[in-house]
């Protein structure tokens, strides 16, 4: 086993059994923000107690550790074919070790790999070249109940009296967070991405989850609009897992896209409280894990 | 929600269920079954609907399921298993997994295989409900995410049938000891869920405008 699998395996690791710390602190904030004894409350702090299990165990914090998203930024002298096959084996091999649930499934034959390797779209893959000579490997665990809830707005929507402006996106976003009530295991976090077309506006929706919580949009007007969301969104009284109570959605994140004339995107990504997150970065032949 | 749980051992007596209410919290006991997607659609399809002959396998499966299913509960979960050198199973994640996707399928499993209950996250729809009253049977609702935690409830796998659907999909017996849930949909119709959409609809026209 190369060093790079070695590395690879233990950022699956790291992803699946441990929350990342600006996670963890929003689940503790929240926690405190909800009243003393509620469901609420006493919902945040089990989830709070099964991250600090399953960090202590190494073992998954959720069982469903969804599609391995890998992002990497890769310096010119690699070949994307190679870091491929690298990743490929420390996804196999995460799986045999149990950090990760085999989770690629045929779609017409119903058959689970046993491994969590599909198809060329699993797992799913995004490679950046860049000038400089760092690797930067970050994961996104993604399960399958908050991406069940995703979804995606033409507008304008006769429905939602929503037009084609940031009043329209916000429409949109609480209608997402309002459709998935607790199904996407709330609190959840909101990437929204405006214009596009279908595939890029959904995919860029999810790369905003790259940025750690507490990041706002570099404009003050889509900055205020995202922290007016998450707030509003709060107000629905959804709560943690849809059983009441004020956090709902533990932040928004907005970003855009070119979009065609005809076209006007606004597509919502819904990510679970269990928000696994790690990057790997190879600098200066050392690993760096955050 | 009430104070003390109650706890609760499978097989349940009617009376037991009765006694419950949405906001409840329990601990259960006892031996539960596994089941998601993939199970429902099979139970279903063979044995409820017919619509798909069963082969011998499939009844063989079925006389086992029977048993522990009647009073019994089953669990919307595909966990995360470790097999054991002795080929014994030891469960490492097991959190609840979305329950409306059974919806289809539910209401009448609870009352062909007079299931006293079952678990998982999110709530389920009007005809579970209904089913619920007849039967009678509740909801639990466990906390989505809390794999590690609900893992360690899990003492003992009993057995597996149909580990052909893959891991996830299988069907798990296990015995569990003070596994925490919270009834969110009860016996006498009233679901927490059906009360949070009502407000939470309100609450989102206000705030459309």
């Amino acid at each position: 086993m190369s060093d790079l699998q070695a590395q690879l395996l233990e950022l699956i690791r790291l992803t699946a059994t441990s929350l990342p710390p600006d996670v963890e602190t929003a689940l503790q904030d929240a926690a405190e923000w909800e009243d003393e004894a509620s469901t609420a409350r006493n919902v945040l702090q089990t989830m709070l107690r099964n991250a600090a299990i399953a960090r202590a165990n190494s073992t998954p914090i959720c069982q469903d550790t969804g599609t391995p998203i890998f992002y990497v930024e890769y310096p010119q002298s690699y070949s994307t074919l190679e870091l491929k096959a690298i990743i490929r084996a420390a996804v196999s091999e995460a799986t045999e070790k149990n950090y990760l649930r085999p989770n690629a499934v045929d779609s017409l034959t119903g058959r689970n790999s046993g491994d969590n390797l599909g198809d060329a779209y699993f797992p799913e893959f995004h490679f950046e070249e860049h000038t400089g000579s760092d690797l930067r490997i970050t994961l996104l665990l993604k399960g399958g109940g908050c991406e069940n809830v995703g979804c995606q707005y033409a507008l304008p929507d006769a429905r939602l009296k929503a037009d084609r402006d940031l009043e329209g996106v916000r429409k949109a976003a609480l209608d997402a967070v309002f459709q998935a009530q607790g199904r996407g295991c709330a609190p959840g976090f909101l990437g929204i991405a405006i214009g596009g077309d279908r595939s890029t506006s959904f995919a860029a929706s999810k790369e905003v989850f790259l940025e750690k919580i507490g990041e706002h949009h570099i404009d003050p007007e889509i900055a205020t609009l995202e922290a007016r969301i998450t707030r509003e969104a709060n107000q629905l009284d959804i709560g943690p897992m849809g059983m009441g109570g004020h956090t709902t959605v533990l932040g928004t994140r907005i970003t855009q896209l070119h979009r065609l004339p005809a076209s006007y995107f606004v597509s919502v990504s819904y990510m679970c409280w269990a928000f696994r997150r790690r990057s790997l970065t190879l600098a200066y032949g050392k690993a760096i894990y955050d | 929600m009430t104070e003390a749980a109650v706890s609760l051992t499978t097989p349940i007596a009617d009376a037991a269920i009765l006694s419950l209410h949405s906001g409840d919290s329990v601990l259960l006991n006892g031996v539960i079954v596994t089941a998601r997607d993939r199970a429902h659609q099979w139970l279903y399809e063979r044995f409820i609907r017919q619509s798909v002959a069963p082969t011998l396998d499939d009844l063989i499966v079925y006389d086992a399921l029977k048993p522990y299913l009647n009073n019994g509960l089953i669990y919307h979960c595909g966990p995360i298993v470790a097999e054991l050198p002795d080929g014994s199973y030891q469960f490492i994640a097991a959190g609840p997994t979305t329950s409306i996707r059974e919806e289809p399928y539910q209401a009448e499993i609870i009352q062909h295989f007079n299931l006293k209950g079952v678990i998982g996250k999110g709530g389920m729809g009007t005809a579970t409900l209904q089913a619920c009253a007849q039967t009678p049977a509740v909801y639990f609702h466990a906390v989505g995410g809390a794999a590690a935690l609900i893992a360690q409830s899990v003492i003992e796998v009993l057995d597996v049938y149909k580990l052909e659907f893959g891991m996830p999909e299988a069907m798990w017996v296990i015995r569990v000891e003070n596994f925490p849930a919270v009834v969110t949909m009860d016996a006498h119709n009233r679901s927490l869920h059906e009360q949070i959409l009502t407000r939470s609809k309100w609450n989102l026209e206000n705030l459309l405008g």
